[in-house]
This record gives structure tokens, C-alpha cells and sequence, in this order.
């Protein structure tokens, strides 16, 4: 497993650190439901055979953080995106969070 | 004469019949339309439930049912080492529990398990590590365990060969725990598979579960590609494979499937008598009996169900062993596999009811579930039982990730891949 890093290309495994689902969202802390919702974002994990979009942090490299979308049983990565950009694109971006 | 009586005598009776009337160890059941309790999961987990079950809570109509075949999951993919060298209160009574069930074993299930209690010495390289260990051997021996604190001479006694003066990770001792050791890990399944099996247990190959049926809230069997089987109550004890059955109940666990190595060597002449663990890294090592150092590391570090890794973690678990002991840089590798771990979101297992009725899980062993096997099924057998956790289990709930009683053996916090 090589990971294709938007800016440095395609590297070693062991240039990388870990951290796990991308698709949780912390939760807003002023929901009425906000503490079951935090137990769910911290420990509970869908942990899908099939595609998985997970964080991986260029640590020994260009220090981007990444979404990769890769196949659990297979290893084999379809995409990586730089993290910033992802999270842009879900939230339109307003005056005040540029 | 499938299911005789294992001793001397039959020993001797067969090798004077060449061999010829052992006949297998288990019967090839079929499916029944029902039972009391269906197990999913035929590793060294659901078998031992199933034993235990039968022998202290029955009479009972139980099933395991197994996707593949016995021995094919973690059971038969382990490094094989047995300790219960823990920390946490909620962890050592279990361990403990499931070390004294190691002893008596093999006479409990009547088949050579070959249970080693060679001993197993985790190494210190810093004055602080020390401190961590003599506290965790306070704490074992506080609850009755056994544990040595060993200095930099007595560990060069037992283990001459180390590398004591490496400039980085200069060997100063080590805590031994004696009664710690390895267990031959498929024999561990086949003899609690023959046990149950004896004792009236189903146990059924090639079977996957694909589904629960549900009345209301209740479980009231389980779909599989063998058909339709009812059961009052089921257990799952599916350990890599834990997400996927659970969602099937439309649960979401506090686990992530993680892969982990293991190697096996070339066989050499007896070298290592118990189990090394290097402290500076993460390697630790054993020998066979065959010959072999069996040996390995950390976990990959990412999702996976691939039931292989990646060659990162080869030269990492490698690179540790040259530190340790630099001569079996010599010795040949063989062969080296992986398996999928069930880690929990603390590092630590779970046994409990599920909030489906009639449910019961028992997952979360991450890379340290095969020394639990005696203990699991035991604590599990009286779970489904009596719908009570046994005394030494009750930490391992489910719920204790909302309530605030994780129990994180290494402090690492809601990151499984840094269990
Ligand atoms: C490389 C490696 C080294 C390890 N070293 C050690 C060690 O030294 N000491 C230690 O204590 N532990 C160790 N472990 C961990 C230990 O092996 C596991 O924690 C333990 O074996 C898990 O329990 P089990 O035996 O029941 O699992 P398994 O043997 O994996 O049993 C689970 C079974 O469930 C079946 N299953 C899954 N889904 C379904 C379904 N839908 N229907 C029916 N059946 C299903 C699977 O086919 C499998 O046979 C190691 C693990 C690995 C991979
Ligand atoms: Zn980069």
C-alpha cells in the first residue's frame, strides 16, 4: 500500500500517521441530545468491509492531512483528497470562515 | 470409537493398529430446526462458550455455527502467548480466572493442549519504565498474581544473548511472570470443539449467519446459508468479523477491524525457552516446539479486513528484533500471515446482553483475545445463562464508553490502532 499524496506524489505507508473514519462530524455541543451524540462521534464506528473514507496525516512529509477512500478488503485506494478541500466543499463557505 | 477416551492406553492400543481407528475428533452435525442457545462463531471463543455452557448450565440445546471451519479465524493465526500480566482491577481477576483454567485445561477437556508455562519476561530499557512495571507487578501480586521484578543480572541469567549494552535501549531488567507461557492455539479450538461435541454441542461448519429474525424486540433465530435455525437465545462471538454481524442487529460497536502479522522462522535447536518482549519497541518472540521463533509487533495501523498487511510493519517488527537479540538476523524467515482484530475503542474486550433481547455479545479482544479463551467462554456461558455477568466480567460492558468506565490498559485513549 502506497498512498498518492496531492502534494509530494506517491509514497511509503510509513510516512503516514492514522486516524481513523473521516465521515464522523463532531457534533454541535448545544444540541439537546449533544452527550449521546458525542459517545457516538468518540467510540462508535460504522467499521465498513466495503469502502472506507479515513484521515491519514502526512507526518514525514508535507504535513497535509488527507481523505483517502479506500477498499477494506482489498487495500486498494480509489481516492485522496487533501482534508481542507473536503471540508470546504461540505460547508459552503460564508464571509466570516474565510 | 470417534469419541473415545484420550490416554496412555489408547495411545498404546492404536499404534499397534497403525493408527487406523482414531476416527475424527467431532461429529459432522447437521442443522437442527432450533436450539436453546446458537453461537455464532466457531474460534476459540464461541467453542469454549459452547463447552462451558453445556457442561456447568445445561441440559441445553446448543449450536455453533461456523462460517468457515474450525481453526480458520484468529484461533489458528495467533502468536499462541498466555499471561495475565495486567493492570487495571476491571482486567486481572479475568485474566487470572482465565490462567488458572489454562492449568487445569487439559485434563478439563481431555486433550493435550500443550499448555507451556515457560514464563514470559517483558524487558525495561529506562528508569521509568522500571517504575511502570514494579507498579504493574504491585498490582498483580496485590490481586494474587504472580510477578518478578527482575534486574539487568538476573535477566542476563535467563537470556544471555541479548544485545544488554545497545547504546539506545540499553537492557536494564525485566518483570517475569512464571506461570505465563504458550498454549498450542489450534489444539486450543480442537479440544474445546471435541469437549462440546461430547457433551451434546452442534457444531456446524460452513454455516454463516446472514441475518437475525427478530419478534418485536426479541431474537428469535438467526438466517444462515444453511438455512433458517431458531434459537431462544444467541451469542456472538465473531471477533474480526464483530461490526458485520452486529449491524446485521442494527448495532454500531465501539471496535475497528485492524489487521495484524505474525512470522514464523526456519526450525533451529532449542534457544529461547519463554516468551521476550522488547520494551523499546514493540517485538516480542518465542520458540516452538517444533523449532520455530514465532514472532511480532504492532498492529498495520488502518482499517482492514484484508487478513494481510503490509511490508512497513515486516521491517519495523524485523528492525526490533536486530535490536533485541542481533543473532537471528542468521535465521531464514519462513512464512508470515496476518489476522483480523476486533480493537476496541479501550483496549479492552466486552461482554454483556446487547440492547436486542436475547442478544449477547462478546467482542473487543483485540490482538490479546487468545489467553482470554478459557476465561471468555466461561464469563460468557454464565452471561447467557443466567442473564447476570459473572463476577470477574462485569467491567466489560458495552455501555461503559457513555458512562465513563473505559478501562485503557495503556492509556491511549478513543484510538484503536494505538491499543
Ligand atoms: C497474528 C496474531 C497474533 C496474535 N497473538 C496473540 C497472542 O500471542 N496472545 C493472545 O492472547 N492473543 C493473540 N492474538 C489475538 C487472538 O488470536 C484473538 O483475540 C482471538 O483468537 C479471538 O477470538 P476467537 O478465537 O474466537 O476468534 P476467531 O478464531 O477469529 O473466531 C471467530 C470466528 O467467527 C467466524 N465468523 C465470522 N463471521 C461469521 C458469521 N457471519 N457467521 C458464522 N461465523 C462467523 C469466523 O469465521 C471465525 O472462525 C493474535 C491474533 C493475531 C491475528
Ligand atoms: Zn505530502
Amino acid at each position: 500500500m502506497r498512498i498518492a499524496c496531492p502534494y509530494c506524489g506517491e509514497r511509503s505507508l510509513d510516512e503516514f500517521l492514522y486516524s481513523g473514519d473521516a465521515t464522523v462530524k463532531r457534533p454541535d455541543f448545544a444540541s439537546p441530545t449533544a452527550a449521546n451524540e458525542f459517545v457516538s462521534y468518540t467510540y462508535e464506528r460504522s467499521n465498513p468491509p466495503g469502502m472506507h473514507r479515513e484521515l491519514w496525516y502526512h507526518s514525514a512529509g508535507c504535513h497535509a492531512w488527507l481523505v483517502v477512500t479506500r477498499g477494506i478488503a482489498t487495500h486498494a485506494i480509489t481516492s485522496v483528497e487533501v482534508a481542507r478541500d473536503v471540508a470546504l466543499n461540505e460547508k459552503p463557505a460564508t464571509k466570516d470562515s474565510i | 470409537m470417534s469419541r473415545a477416551h484420550y490416554s496412555i492406553f489408547s495411545v498404546l492400543r492404536e499404534s499397534l493398529r497403525g493408527h487406523t481407528g482414531w476416527g475424527p475428533a467431532w461429529r459432522e452435525a447437521e442443522p437442527k430446526p432450533d436450539y436453546d442457545v446458537v453461537i455464532v462463531g466457531g474460534g476459540g471463543h464461541g467453542l469454549a462458550t459452547a463447552f462451558y455452557l453445556a457442561k456447568h448450565h445445561g441440559p441445553l440445546r446448543i449450536a455453533v455455527l461456523e462460517k468457515g471451519w474450525i481453526g480458520g479465524g484468529n484461533v489458528g493465526r495467533n502468536t499462541t502467548i498466555v499471561r495475565s500480566n495486567y493492570l487495571l482491577p476491571g482486567n486481572i481477576p479475568f485474566y487470572e480466572l482465565s490462567m488458572q483454567l489454562w492449568e487445569g485445561l487439559e485434563h478439563e477437556l481431555n486433550y493435550n493442549a500443550m499448555v507451556s508455562q515457560r514464563g514470559v519476561l517483558n524487558l525495561y530499557h529506562s528508569d521509568g519504565q522500571r517504575d511502570a512495571f514494579a507498579r504493574r507487578g504491585n498490582a498483580m501480586r496485590l490481586h494474587g498474581v504472580d510477578a518478578e521484578l527482575l534486574d539487568q543480572a538476573a535477566v542476563r541469567k535467563m537470556v544471555p544473548f541479548l544485545n544488554f549494552e545497545n547504546g539506545r535501549f540499553p537492557i536494564h531488567g525485566g518483570l517475569l511472570q512464571r506461570r505465563g507461557g504458550t498454549v498450542r492455539h489450534d489444539a486450543v479450538a480442537w479440544g474445546y470443539a471435541r469437549a462440546a461435541d461430547r457433551l451434546g454441542v452442534d457444531i456446524i461448519q460452513n454455516c454463516e449467519v446472514k441475518g437475525f429474525k427478530r419478534e418485536g424486540d426479541r431474537i428469535v433465530g438467526v438466517e444462515t446459508t444453511r438455512g433458517y435455525i431458531g434459537a431462544k437465545k444467541v451469542g456472538m462471538a465473531v471477533a474480526g468479523s464483530s461490526s458485520r454481524v452486529a449491524a446485521m442487529a442494527g448495532l454500531r460497536l465501539p471496535i475497528e477491524s485492524h489487521v495484524l502479522q505474525a512470522f514464523v522462522s526456519e526450525s533451529i535447536k532449542p534457544f529461547i525457552d519463554g516468551v521476550v518482549t522488547f520494551g523499546a519497541g514493540h517485538f516480542y518472540i518465542s520458540q516452538s516446539d517444533k523449532g520455530g521463533l514465532v514472532f511480532g509487533g504492532d498492529l498495520d495501523g488502518y482499517n482492514s479486513y484484508a487478513q494481510r498487511g503490509n511490508l512497513p510493519v515486516v521491517e519495523d517488527v524485523l528492525e526490533g528484533g536486530m535490536a533485541l537479540m542481533p543473532r537471528i538476523g542468521r535465521v531464514r524467515m519462513l512464512r508470515h500471515w496476518g489476522g483480523i482484530m476486533d480493537m476496541s475503542m479501550d483496549g479492552s474486550p466486552i461482554i454483556d446482553h446487547t440492547p436486542v433481547s436475547g442478544l449477547y455479545i462478546n467482542a473487543g479482544w483485540c490482538y490479546g483475545g487468545f489467553k482470554a479463551t478459557p476465561a471468555s467462554g466461561f464469563c460468557f456461558a454464565h452471561l447467557i445463562a443466567h442473564d447476570q455477568p459473572h463476577a470477574v466480567a462485569k467491567a466489560y460492558r458495552l455501555d461503559r464508553f457513555a458512562t465513563g468506565h473505559a478501562i485503557d490498559e495503556k492509556g491511549m485513549g478513543p484510538h484503536p490502532n494505538l491499543h
